[in-house]
């Protein structure tokens, strides 16, 4: 019988640790990595970093569902076109075709794990309609796919006593040492040091970036964590310019309001009380891509036909004459969300609803193994970029991509650490820890406070990221978003800190994420200048067509002194050959 | 919309200060759409830095950001300033945890409480992961309302039986523990009956039903532990009359 529990932290008296494998993050895709790593074998020690309790990490707000291929009218075949095609041909289709076969088993597993997929009356997981899926492929749990998903891979992982948490303990840097990645030095938050976790292999799973807009469905921990970590030890940021804008989002808050809605029949309407889809997409209306009916909500905007609201212009969300019983029985969180945050019931009225930064189909580069271009570093999830989801994601694949990419990884990180005999060497550890604590203790924390401050640069990031790196974007805007991005960094550096207390310092983890958020806005601003076609996502009004020729490429940002330097590579084309993107 | 002012009275405590916990008052400006927490954030972004509590989601599912508002156990992003506050608002941690710093309280109790219940699907046969269990709504229906648990903590901030006796397994893992038993996929009712039926595992609940009513999530855990007595009493009793039996 395992035993179920493993003590949370370092023990007091010891400042470093090692294990085999390290995981960075707690959500979908680390615990599901964890759970590869730990059941393929025991005698693995796996440590899952996390810089909040891990039933705390964003996929818990996942609303809609997860994708997979489980019914006779469905194909593995048709997964892939949709993938690719919503992608608008960035995807790499080698890594689609090895995603969308793994999906199925996923789900299963996740079912033989307790997780509470909603069922038809016959006794078999249920499936919905999800925007560009031409098949009801989306696998659910009422509306709260991403809580049942964190929620029973948490619980599962319990059983395993190889699987030792390190619970709020916020990673500040990679070890790297003999041009490998042997671990992380982190902030141990309650007991207010810094340690240094040693790792044969590295995983990073830390979610996005949203936090670097100021409009985002994401939560307060999502700051690019992983992907800083990784872009500062070297490895290229892959494709970040392509940022996915949700766009039934509620004003003011950015709180999610799930594709689901729509999948299960809602209608998107105007001030005139219009479906306007019929303008720009009207063969799948309000079941396009995300990417196209953001774009079609500004367009509807400027053309005057929103309504206004205290946030700004904003979009009907018509759930009526869907009934009661479907909004309660599939939709009870989009009801749940609604009334208490808009106060007013769905049954009833339109819900308000506008885009907003929802998801960053870019991330750490790697291949459908997770691996980076640092040996023993491994990245999978949102921080990751296969890439699957090339210019634009199909909501329900982000959550099958955790899971599946998550168990590969798993496998892949445990597979390198067994054929590694020795531990990373103490040396490495305790010069990058010693490092990381003048670096954090000595220098950020010894800073006096004075004209800037931490929430005055992080504001102003967001806000300049909304305006000049958001639906639409053009020459201009970008290279003013380039520049003001390098004053902000200046500026970051004059950021005082009040807090002069080490234990649960948020003040020092405000900064810190700052610091890492900085960087990826930049990856994200560059990238976004230096492709000049418009390409699912990624929109420019100055080069509004696609251009294969130049740019069927996947961009690259690598850390430099000043700007990023960009690199691009092939797309990895298996059979479907690019044509224009056409609903 | 008109913003008026709010004093949010909130407890402050230093670790190493040496200092007992003590309240601090911020005057700061609201408006009628803002819950306790845009609150917290304000004094954080243009007050007071140092003040320190957890959030994530902003939306009710994460569970990060629970603490005692004017004495009740509350989800602080889900708490409207203008449905609490008669001039000022209280805000301590949530009671009956080891306060870390400010509001930040220490759950890791909790967590080996909750792997103690067994938490996960317990099966002898491993299943065959070419297909899927079937399920029917009804069965997914059955644990469904246990199954919601964020693991906030509001109910065991709200437990006076836990407030007086922490080895208690309190609401939230006893209503996990069902939502497992329940389960049609699940063997592992009997290990876990075993771990509820002793002094710390149900019997210590006395049914005040508190941590239903603060439960923002409707799991009624009151109602789970009272079912979870009864099983455990008929486990009891069937061992006794039908001791080879036991195995299941």
């Amino acid at each position: 019988m395992p035993k179920a529990y493993s003590p949370n932290s370092v023990p007091r008296f010891v400042e470093r640790t090692a294990h085999d494998i390290v995981i960075v993050g707690g959500g979908a895709a680390g615990l599901r990595a964890a759970i590869a790593a730990a059941e393929t074998d025991p005698d693995l020690s796996i440590a899952v970093v996390s810089k909040v309790y891990p039933m705390r990490s964003h996929t818990v707000s996942a609303e809609g569902g997860t994708a997979a291929v489980l019914r006779d009218y469905d194909s593995l075949e048709l997964h892939a076109l949709d993938t690719i095609k919503g992608s608008d041909f960035l995807a790499d289709q080698d890594a689609v075709e090895f995603f969308v076969a793994r999906c199925p088993k996923e789900i299963i597993q996740l079912e033989h794990w307790g997780c509470p997929w909603s069922r038809d009356p016959d006794g078999r997981v249920s499936q919905r309609a999800f925007g560009g899926m031409s098949v009801k492929r989306t696998v659910f749990a009422a509306d709260k796919v991403g809580f049942h998903i964190l929620h029973t891979l948490f619980q599962t992982s319990m059983k395993f006593e190889n699987i030792h948490r390190f619970d709020e303990y916020f990673v500040t840097s990679l070890i790297v040492d003999g041009g490998a990645c042997a671990g992380v030095t982190a902030l141990d938050l309650r007991g207010g040091r810094m340690v240094g976790i040693g790792g044969k292999a590295t995983i990073l799973a830390t979610g996005g970036c949203g936090r670097v807009y100021e409009f985002t469905t994401n939560g307060f921990i999502k700051t690019g964590d992983g992907m800083a970590l990784a872009y500062r030890a070297g490895v290229p940021l892959k494709d970040m310019e392509m940022v996915q804008f949700h766009p039934t989002c509620l004003p003011g808050t950015g709180i999610l309001i799930t594709e689901a809605a729509r999948g299960e029949g809602g209608y998107l309407i105007n001030k005139d009380g219009e479906r306007y889809m019929q303008r720009y997409l009207p063969s799948k209306m309000e079941l396009g891509p995300r990417d196209i009916l953001s774009r079609s909500m500004i367009q509807e905007m400027k053309a005057g036909r929103a309504f206004d609201g205290p946030y700004g212009q904003y979009l009907g969300l018509d759930l009526r004459h869907l009934g009661a019983a479907t909004i309660d029985q599939k939709l009870p969180m989009v009801r749940e969300l609604a009334e208490k945050y808009m106060g007013l019931d769905p049954i009833h009225e339109p819900i308000p609803v506008r885009p907003g930064q929802h998801y960053v189909m870019g991330g750490v580069s790697t291949n459908s193994t997770g691996e980076t271009t640092l040996p023993g570093l491994y990245a999978v999830g949102e921080t990751a970029c296969v890439s699957i989801n090339g210019a634009n994601r199909l909501g329900s694949n982000s959550l099958s991509e955790c899971l599946v990419f998550g168990e590969w990884c798993g496998l892949a990180a445990a597979q390198y650490a067994k054929q590694k005999a020795a531990y990373p060497r103490g040396t490495a550890s305790r010069e990058a820890l010693r490092k990381e604590e003048a670096r954090v203790f000595d220098g950020l924390m010894g800073r006096e406070r004075g004209k800037e401050t931490l929430a005055g640069v992080r504001v102003e990031m967001q806000q300049l990221m909304d305006r000049d790196v958001g639906i639409f974007r053009e020459e201009a805007g970008l290279a003013d978003a380039c520049g003001k991005l390098a004053k902000l960094r200046d500026r970051f550096g004059s950021v005082g800190m009040a807090d002069k207390d080490r234990v649960f310092n948020t003040e020092m983890t405000g900064v810190l994420e700052l610091d890492f958020m900085l960087d990826v806005a930049a990856s994200i601003a560059h990238s976004a200048r230096n492709r000049r076609e418009s390409r699912g996502a990624h929109s420019r009004t100055d080069f509004p067509n696609r251009d294969d020729a130049n740019y069927l490429k996947h961009t690259l940002a690598y850390r430099a002194d000043g700007a990023p330097r960009i690199d691009y590579v092939p797309v990895k084309i298996t059979k479907w050959q690019p044509v224009e993107r056409k609903y | 919309m008109a913003e008026r002012d709010v004093v949010f009275r909130v407890k402050r405590y230093r670790p190493t200060s040496g200092s007992k916990p003590t309240y601090q008052e911020y005057r700061i400006p609201y408006r009628d759409d803002m819950v306790v927490l845009d609150g917290l954030n304000y004094i954080k972004d243009h007050v007071d830095p140092t003040l320190t509590y957890r959030w994530s989601c902003r939306m009710g599912i994460c569970g990060s950001c629970g603490a005692n508002v004017n004495g009740q156990p509350k989800l602080t992003c889900g708490t409207y300033i203008r449905d609490v506050h008669k001039g000022a608002v209280t805000i301590d941690p949530l009671a009956n945890f080891p306060i870390l710093k400010d509001l930040v309280v220490d759950f890791d109790d909790f967590l080996e409480k909750l792997a103690s219940v067994t938490p996960y699907i317990v099966r002898e046969e491993p299943g065959d992961l070419t297909k899927e269990f079937v399920q029917y709504p009804e069965d997914v229906e059955a644990y469904r309302q246990q199954s919601l648990c964020i693991n906030c903590m509001l109910c065991y901030a709200a437990c006076p039986v836990f407030g007086t006796s922490p080895e208690f397994v309190g609401p939230a893992a006893s209503a996990l523990a069902l939502r497992y038993i329940r389960d049609t996929r699940d063997e592992g009712a009997d290990q876990r009956l075993a771990r509820l039926n002793t002094k710390a595992g149900v019997w210590e609940c006395t049914f005040v039903g508190e941590c239903s009513v603060v439960c923002p999530k409707n799991v009624d855990p009151a109602a789970a532990i009272q079912t979870l007595k009864v099983l455990a009493t008929m486990r009891h009793m069937r061992r006794l009359l039908m001791p080879k039996a036991e195995s299941r």
